[in-house]
């Protein structure tokens, strides 16, 4: 069966104007060449620092911004060069949730005209049934009796959470893209969305592109986890493989920092220095090579370092600079091999 | 709870509210703890449990004029810093205590170079001239580790990143050598590898200068991996508090053993339902005076005329002894 999302060399550079006469100076590689396939039923993590491109790819994704290269193809259907107009059915499929409940929901309207916007949009049903579908959603997800007619700032955030996944949900799409759904939520109430989520998936048939900072919450709603640094994806591979085996040098750092809620446990941390380097004037090389300061990096520079499946499943950027020398030796073959 | 002059700061029965249209409302219901010298004290619970209104009362930045302290007293090295004149407090902030808040980007001035806000600390509480205390400075941003200080001190806020913002916060914070340093949510707008980078920061810091630390987060695995003790918060009051391995190895309330129930772990099978706390914490309206978290669940301990009583079960680890969220397992 064909993928219901393929992703292909997408880039998304945003131009960066200065100087007299406002001229283009650079531009910001935010999605630098991602590819990703996501099946049926499927959710696909997606972890990285702040910067890294994570959320404009998700924007990419549903065209909330436009790609520079590349392509989406959202079942069957190229996406990525079709005017906005033409993109309503898509949309009905194809849905996002966003990080922040409260900018996310239009505080002048009610719960009820929030959730029914795009089933008006789309045409679907009489004002009677979509009342009555109205109700559906919000007890589906979760919501008490008589929110429908409340606004969204007399809730929690939680519970706004939940009013923004009844909108997603609406349009009974096949797909949705989560950007952060849970980051602004306290432990017990984050639980609670999850759980939400994954119910839904099991009922609808729903796959997730499911992007967040926070590694525990991502292996836990996750088949397959992709680690983005600076516009790249650099490792993909199934959830539990990658948190027990990973073998880039970026996602062992990432998975090191997590704080261990077992004060027994002290585990041993890679710090790194320094932030996420600036994705206007990236590296040459190896953006984590860079970073780091391998003494591999010149090697890397001009280099394509692309993502090869160095073992069943489990991909990874052929760079010197972040692999073990045996995987370094296995991935260069891969790379001959391409050529 | 002896007083005692290995503890920096004893909180006694601390009462802070808020005056609203609806009459005085409790966000901080008879709070007491106590801070050993040199030592981390984590405050943890969630959103709107009164963790932040607690760390505010104890230096005074309540919002004004709403926040009142009604009663209680936060003894600092001996004084009561709730009778202190506004004149003595201002030398303690900034001076004896320093703070950290949340959001680095508000706590700092945007129009103002960092340096300049750094000096500025030098130059009020330890009467330094510009120069000395522009130097001294560099110094403090050389101490939270950021690279090139000589070019960074002339950088105004947004010129910074997350991270290194968050360190000059830092910087200012410890910038009089504090004894003691309240951290509020310090990492929570951070990167896990930036968190990794503050937090160890911190900790080297604190063995270096001896100070002591209260760190509010709503994040165990922060708690587990900085604190020494640990005070649990719900609906305004201290449900439990222990010595940190005893609170994880060992929770007696039930609230605390809902909130590590519902952290999502490494080693939790992946797609399973997690347990959660149903509900949500009650608005400081509707607080009850019984057991808070009976009415949470929709349990008949909330019909209580008094708040359970809280005892030491075990040297050190007291709790909230309500019949229905109070469970030994030995």
């Amino acid at each position: 069966m064909h993928p219901i999302l393929s992703v292909r060399d997408l880039k998304v550079h945003f131009p960066v104007h200065g100087g007299l006469f406002m001229q283009q100076k650079g531009a910001v590689r935010a999605v630098d060449g991602v590819s990703l396939d996501i099946a049926r039923g499927e959710t696909v993590g997606l972890v990285g620092e702040s910067g890294c491109g994570k959320s404009t790819l998700g924007k990419a994704i549903v065209r909330l911004v436009n790609p520079t290269a590349g392509s989406v193809t959202f079942d069957n259907f190229d996406i990525t060069h079709r005017a906005q107009r033409t993109l309503k059915p898509v949309r009905r499929e194809l849905q996002m949730i966003f990080q922040d409940p409260v900018e996310s929901l239009n505080a002048r309207l009610s719960v009820r005209e929030i959730v029914e916007e795009p089933l008006v949009i789309h045409g679907i049903g009489n004002s009677a049934s979509r009342r009555k579908k109205v109700d559906e959603l919000l007890s589906k997800v979760g919501l008490p009796k008589g929110a429908a007619e409340k606004y969204s700032f007399e809730f929690s955030g939680g519970q706004r959470q939940r009013i923004g996944i009844a909108r997603a949900i609406a349009l009974e799409p096949k797909m949705i893209v989560c950007d952060e759904p849970v980051s602004a939520l306290d432990v017990s109430v984050q639980s609670q969305v999850l759980n939400l989520l994954l119910e839904l998936q099991q009922e609808m048939g729903l796959s997730y592109l499911f992007i967040a900072h926070d590694l525990a919450v991502v292996k836990h709603i996750s088949d397959r986890v992709a680690v983005m640094y600076l516009g790249k994806i650099v490792e993909l591979a199934d959830a539990d493989k990658i948190y027990r085996d990973p073998r880039h040098a970026y996602t062992k750092a990432l998975l090191s920092a997590i704080p261990e809620p077992d004060p027994t446990i002290r585990k041993p941390r890679i710090l790194l220095e320094g932030d996420v380097p600036s994705p206007i004037n990236p590296p040459a090389g190896s953006a984590f090579g860079h970073r780091i300061n391998h003494p591999r990096y010149p090697e890397t520079v001009g280099q394509p370092l692309p993502l090869v499946e160095i073992e069943p499943g489990h991909w990874v950027a052929a760079d010197p600079c972040c692999l073990s020398e045996a995987d370094w030796r296995v991935a260069s073959e891969k790379v001959a091999a391409l050529v | 709870m002896s007083e005692s002059a290995d503890n920096i700061l004893e909180v006694r029965d601390l009462i802070t509210a808020f005056d609203t249209d609806r009459g005085l409302m409790r966000a901080v219901d008879r709070v007491s703890f106590s801070v050993p010298r040199g030592k981390t004290l984590g405050i943890v619970g969630e959103s709107g449990c009164g963790k932040s209104v607690t760390a505010m009362s104890i230096v005074q930045l309540l919002p004004q004029p709403m926040g009142k302290v009604l009663q209680g007293s936060v003894m600092f090295k001996g004084r009561d810093l709730l009778k202190a004149t506004p004149k003595e407090l201002r030398k303690v902030r900034g001076g004896e205590i320093g703070v950290i808040f949340q959001e680095p980007m508000t706590a700092l001035n945007p129009v103002q170079r960092i340096g300049k806000q750094l000096s500025e600390c030098f130059i009020l509480h330890k009467k330094m001239s510009k120069k000395q205390a522009w130097e001294a400075s560099i110094e403090m941003l050389k101490l939270v580790r950021i690279p090139a200080p000589e070019q960074r001190i002339g950088d105004y806020p947004h010129q910074l990143s997350g991270g290194m913002r968050q360190r000059v916060v830092i910087a200012i914070a410890l910038a009089c050598r504090p004894d003691l340093v309240i951290a509020d949510e310090p990492t929570t707008a951070l990167d896990v590898t930036v968190q990794a980078q503050i937090l160890e920061l911190m900790k080297q810091l604190q063995a270096e200068m001896g100070m002591s630390l209260i760190l509010i987060t709503h994040d165990l695995g922060v708690i587990a991996e900085t604190c020494d003790e640990v005070v649990v918060m719900y609906g305004g009051r201290v449900v439990e508090k222990a010595p940190v391995a005893d609170l994880f190895a060992r929770p007696l309330h039930a609230y605390t053993r809902g909130l590590l129930a519902s952290m999502p772990k490494m080693e939790t099978p992946r797609k399973t339902v997690l347990p959660t706390i149903p509900g949500m914490v009650a608005g400081l309206a509707d607080l009850v005076p019984g057991c808070r978290f009976c009415q949470r669940m929709g349990r008949e301990g909330a019909t209580l005329r008094e708040r359970p009583p809280f005892e030491e079960i075990t040297p050190g680890h007291w709790a909230e002894t309500c019949p229905n969220c109070f469970a030994d397992p030995d």
